[in-house]
């Protein structure tokens, strides 16, 4: 990947450049998050001229590698006002990579109101004017028709869906997946970057590229078996993915009682059954038709995750059909039925805004008196107002701490003004950790201590008690920043977390790839330190300082049942989660 | 005495996926799992009234015993 295109939109020029030397050895959120930090203004305004948006595939994105299929995208945040990285599966990062394309960054801002696709190939870089059918609150499922349609069926795609384009906070980028669905880079609002820039979508088309070039290819080969064959003998990377999709996680949390309900007021519920992954998988199985069970969003996924949820009638509504958007619907909006889910799921990809801050934000809404609680047929229809935008879908669109604001509450679950998802942190405590500090603003991937405090991956702590829970959040936020740059799916943890072997595999593909020869300090840990260095580095400088890295008050003052436990991590102690 | 018992994800393949168990005094949630012929690297997570458990915790009357396989997602 030697190619590094800037694409101003304010001079309508393109320029592709040699990747400069700093960025050479980086990928994915290690390239976002140091380009950011580098080149944006820190106090700019997330949607004026000054903010830059970068796509970046992995390291080892278009190789062969199992799961390294995944882009990340970053700028500074119109949610958070911090640095954002978002990642995403779907097809787009792999034809940046046989296209040898290393990044491809989007700056500056046209005048007047016309929108604009991005078209990416053999030949090099266009700006062209967006079909008008595609615009003014059109579908992404539609949007990707046409321009399938238009450019190719086997083009990749990244949208900014009515969201983006209404320049909303909670605004995702939709990305096409290998069958013509949705994939997203859900958090922090990167669709109304998209959006400011007038970007609807970005469309690439590797026709006529070759494969990715591998330095040594046969070790290469050599350490792409063991780390397959290490996802694939994981039962849970192996097969429970496979089987139940990530809304697994309902009964287990429900049953540790660290699933946030009616508004984080409770840590339990007792309609769990409606919900579960055990009641989705018997749900499409029993009505066939386009149900499936298992999904890849990427070429080269061998965990499957995703899947195809299909109605009563046996037709496709949703895929990817995620634990944190069931539980946001479920149990934190209390709506107990999984078809009335699927649709607003659908409706929020079709809409392109992310699904967990419009869950979070749709349960904000019921405590504040906007919408009825567990009505699924009130929610879909003021999600459907996001697309026109009428003031109530403006404000659901804005994200949780708008709606709390606009509601005049004190229980509003978010850090840095982000929402937190789909685990209690006072019956979980070490993910209130990486809530808290995560230069992201509340996000559970970017250190997700349920595998140890839950899922008993990676060794065992108590999730009751405040023991271990600092190490491992800091432990987690450093790997994570790392495989975040290597275009893997975070899920792969699942698989190698506990197998050395494994993780040697996966820093034996880069040097294989790129005629390196890194260690795990290096490859796994020190870039891992840097990376988050850099986005927190950006983050003061944009006005952060240690008082943001907080959860809300209440869960200090509230005890959340079943174990009736408060938030109890004094300042000092938090802090200690950045201190290397 | 008696606990509840309630099984999850392919636990549940041929089994009931909840159901109530009278017990001696001094049984282990091993003993449990065993009598459910459960294989012990299937019972990957146990949990004694929504508490992490290891498979040698002793139970008690009214206990709700939560085993699973081993799973993720996120």
């Amino acid at each position: 990947m030697n190619k590094f295109i800037r694409v101003d939109m304010t001079t309508m020029k393109v320029t592709t450049d040699e990747v400069p030397d700093k960025y050479v050895g980086l990928g994915g959120r290690a390239l976002t998050s140091n380009f950011v930090a580098d080149e944006v203004k820190p106090t700019c305004h997330p949607l004026g001229k000054n903010n830059k948006i970068i796509f970046a595939p992995g390291l080892l994105s278009g190789t062969t590698a199992a799961n390294s299929g995944r882009i990340s995208v970053g700028a500074k945040s119109p949610l958070t006002g911090g640095i954002k990285e978002s990642n995403s599966g779907g097809s787009f990062s792999q034809k940046m990579a046989k296209l040898g394309i290393k990044a491809l960054v989007i700056e500056g801002m046209p005048e007047g109101d016309k929108f604009y696709i991005v078209k990416i190939d053999i030949n090099g870089v266009t700006i062209e004017e967006a079909p008008t059918e595609i615009l003014g609150g059109c579908g992404n499922y539609k949007a990707i028709e046409v321009l399938s349609a238009k450019y190719g069926e086997k083009v990749g795609i990244a949208l900014a869906g009515p969201a983006g384009e209404y320049r909303l906070p909670a605004a995702n980028i939709s990305f096409k997946d290998p069958e013509g669905n949705i994939r997203s880079a859900g958090r922090g609002g990167l669709g109304a970057v998209m959006g400011s820039k007038k970007i609807k979508a970005l469309v690439i088309d590797e026709t006529g590229a070759g494969a990715v070039p591998i330095a040594d290819p046969e070790k290469f080969k050599e350490a792409a078996k063991v780390f397959s064959k290490a996802l694939l003998d994981h039962p849970v990377s192996g097969q429970g993915l496979a089987a139940y999709g990530t809304d697994v996680l309902i009964n287990i949390l429900n049953e540790a009682g660290g699933l946030p309900a009616k508004n984080f007021t409770t840590g339990r519920i007792d309609w769990n059954d409606n919900i579960s992954g055990e009641t989705m998988n018997a749900t499409i199985q029993e009505r066939g038709g386009d149900g499936k069970i298992s999904h890849g969003c990427h070429q080269g996924c061998v965990m499957r995750c995703s899947q195809w949820y299909a109605d009563k009638n046996g037709k496709y509504i949703t895929s990817g059909f995620e634990y944190e958007t069931i539980w946001g619907l479920g149990a934190n909006a209390c709506i107990k039925d999984l078809d009335a889910i699927a649709y607003i799921d659908r409706e929020m990809d079709d809409i392109g805004i992310d699904s967990i801050e419009t869950a979070v934000a749709v349960a904000t809404a019921m405590e504040g008196g906007l919408l009825p609680w567990g009505d699924g047929e009130a929610v879909l229809a003021a999600v459907k107002e996001i697309a026109v935008p009428t003031p109530l879908g403006r404000l659901l669109g804005s994200g949780t701490g708008a709606v709390g604001n606009a509601c005049g509450l004190f229980r509003v679950p978010v850090v840095k003004n982000q929402a937190i998802p789909a685990y209690d942190p006072r019956n979980i405590k070490g993910i209130g950790l990486t809530y808290a500090t995560t230069p992201m603003g509340a996000d559970h991937t970017s250190g997700y201590c349920i595998a140890n405090n839950i899922l008993s991956i990676g060794g065992f702590i108590d999730p009751l008690k405040k023991e271990g829970q600092v190490d491992i959040s800091r432990f987690l936020q450093i790997g994570t920043a790392s495989i975040d740059s290597t275009g893997m799916c975070l899920f792969v943890w699942f698989g190698i977390a506990d197998n050395p072997p494994a993780i040697q595999a996966l820093v034996d593909m880069i040097n294989a790839q790129y005629g390196l020869s890194l260690t795990i300090q290096d490859a796994v840990v020190d870039l891992g330190k840097a990376v988050l260095k850099a986005e927190r580095g950006f983050n003061k400088a944009a006005g952060f300082t240690n008082e943001h890295d907080r959860l809300p008050e209440f869960f200090e003052y509230e005890p959340c049942a079943p174990h009736n436990l408060v938030w109890d991590f004094t300042p000092e102690e938090i802090d200690e989660v950045f201190n290397f | 005495m008696q606990i509840k018992v309630k099984l999850f994800a392919t636990l549940r393949e041929n089994r009931e996926k909840e159901m109530m168990m009278e017990i001696e005094q001094g049984t282990t949630a091993k003993e449990i799992i065993d009598r459910l012929t459960i294989l012990k690297e299937e019972a990957a997570i146990i949990m004694i009234n929504g508490r992490h458990a290891k498979p040698d915790q002793v139970l008690n009357d009214q206990d709700t015993v939560s085993i699973f396989p081993p799973i993720g997602g996120g």
